[in-house]
């Protein structure tokens, strides 16, 4: 079957869009499909820091694009799954570098040996992000449940919408119970109502995610974490299957240990 | 104007002119471009240039004699579009952008109409998302949400049978009769004719609400009541 390419994207920076990809790509692949993943954020690049694959990159996207290098040379193989791969970005040139159909052309060509191609896309809603949804079978929307990044995650679905990508799928990430319980934050409903989109994902807040990105190790790959957890079953969506929803509202024994951690209990 | 000229179309678009040439021999036409070029200085000179050249095989030496002849007179050649692989790979060879971005109709609308009665509306059946912006010469009504960051301008009134989270101008011309209504009023800002309102708090159970400017002078939103 040829490989499923979904490109995630958010409209507002910061939102975690890099670090979805890299859980997202760790989780497909650790359940058996062979995935690559392009890091489309270029001149910025930072999915190969939190895939801890930094130091492995001799050539990028940009080399394959002009030709000073073949596909297969570009790609780096993941230090524990050997069926994941990335395609880093260059870090010393800029979006123009490469436009939609180089974009288009290359993911042709990794179409037929892959399960998944995962786009990461940089923020903003220009060239770099019509570069990353130019070959696109499936674009997931990413948000934080705050009012800015749903703004930006409701514009960026208008203009996929408007290039007839398809109906987006969206991920919530960074979602906190606790706040959500006090009104202090837009809860899922919320940010559901107005975008009206469907949802693929709940992401909690937690703090091992960051911790993993600074260790070049995604939460993905941590069976403890709940947030790892939230990505291992959006995966596990992604390849098709039917997995109810984290229930956050309960008393995970996380948000007491988070709480006790943070000496609000 | 010559006859070869007719083979040339030029269109604005959103970051530059298109240039559109078809399978004519290419010097023909490339003499046929240039000549019109030259015919009209003022309206090219500083010009960024796409140039859609059909199905036409080029290589590197036929644009870069086109760039600099081009780029001679002022004018900035950016992309070249082409059904041809080979030109595609020639342009990307020379930095040459290969594909132009489409407008986007969706994003921003301005609608005219010719012989605009009391009566005439425009009806959307959809949500209008962040970054919409409706300009209409009549009434519009709208079947779905306005959401924050969307945009209606209309000349008429605006009926929202859905949320207005977002920015309406209702009366847009002056028109201090106009009004605004909606299932749920809760938007950023409201303005009939001059007058403007700040936001409205979304509540907890939304009423159909209208608002209209009161005989102070002032705007004001009433829950909709039968009878």
């Amino acid at each position: 079957m040829p490989a499923q390419v979904i490109t995630i994207t958010s409209g507002k920076g910061g939102v975690g869009k890099t670090t979805a990809v890299a859980n997202l790509a760790v989780a497909l692949a650790s359940n058996g499909s062979k995935v690559v993943c392009i890091d489309g954020d270029i001149g910025l690049r930072n999915l190969d820091v939190i895939l801890g694959l930094e130091n492995r990159i001799v050539y990028d996207i940009v080399d394959v694009i002009e030709g000073r290098c073949r596909l297969k040379q570009a790609m780096i193989r993941d230090k524990k799954l050997p069926n994941l791969y990335l395609i880093p970005a260059a870090q010393t040139r800029d979006k123009n570098a490469v436009s939609p159909s180089d974009m288009t052309r290359l993911i042709k060509e990794l179409r037929a040996g892959y399960d998944f191609v995962l786009i990461d896309s940089p923020a903003g809603i220009e060239r770099g992000f019509r570069n990353a949804i130019a070959a696109a079978d499936r674009v997931l929307v990413i948000t934080n449940p705050e009012v800015s990044a749903v703004r930006d995650a409701d514009r960026v679905i208008g203009i996929l919408e408007a290039e007839e990508k398809g109906p987006a799928a969206l991920i919530i990430n960074r979602l906190n119970p606790n706040l959500v319980k006090k009104h202090d934050m837009l809860s899922a409903d919320d940010v559901l109502d107005l975008l009206a989109v469907e949802l693929i994902g709940i992401v909690p807040e937690d703090e091992n995610v960051i911790i993993g990105s600074n260790r070049g190790a995604p939460v993905a790959h941590d069976t403890k974490s709940k947030a790892g957890q939230a990505f291992r079953n959006i995966a596990r969506r992604l390849q098709g299957e039917t997995v109810p929803f984290l229930d956050l509202e309960s008393q995970g024994s996380l948000w007491e240990r988070l709480q006790r951690l943070t000496g609000r209990k | 104007m010559n006859e070869a000229n007719s083979l040339i179309q030029i269109k604005g678009l959103r970051d530059g002119l298109l240039v559109s040439l078809d399978d004519a021999p290419w010097d023909e036409q490339r003499t046929a471009f240039l000549t019109q070029v030259d015919s009209q200085p003022a309206f090219f000179k500083g010009a960024r240039l796409a140039l859609d050249v059909a199905s036409q095989v080029l290589h590197v030496n036929d644009l870069v004699d086109l760039r600099d002849q081009l780029s001679d007179r002022g004018i900035s050649l950016w992309a070249v579009i082409s059904e041809s692989p080979t030109t595609e790979k020639t342009a990307q060879l020379l930095g040459l952008a290969t594909r132009v971005s489409k407008p986007r109709p969706e994003e921003s609308r301005q609608f005219s109409v010719k012989d605009l009665g009391d009566e005439t509306a425009l009806f959307l059946e959809r949500t209008l998302r962040s970054g919409t912006r409706i300009e209409f010469p009549g009434h519009v009504v709208v079947l779905g949400d306005v959401n924050p960051g969307a945009e209606i301008i209309a000349e008429g009134n605006v009926i929202i049978w859905g949320r207005l989270r977002g920015m309406v101008h209702a009366g847009a011309k002056g028109n201090k009769t106009a009004v605004i209504c909606a299932l749920d009023l809760s938007p950023t800002q409201l303005r009939i004719a001059e007058e403007v309102s700040a936001s409205l708090k979304p509540q907890e159970n939304p009423r159909p609400e209208i608002a209209r400017i009161n005989e102070n002078g002032k705007l004001q939103a009433e829950f909709w009541s039968p009878g």
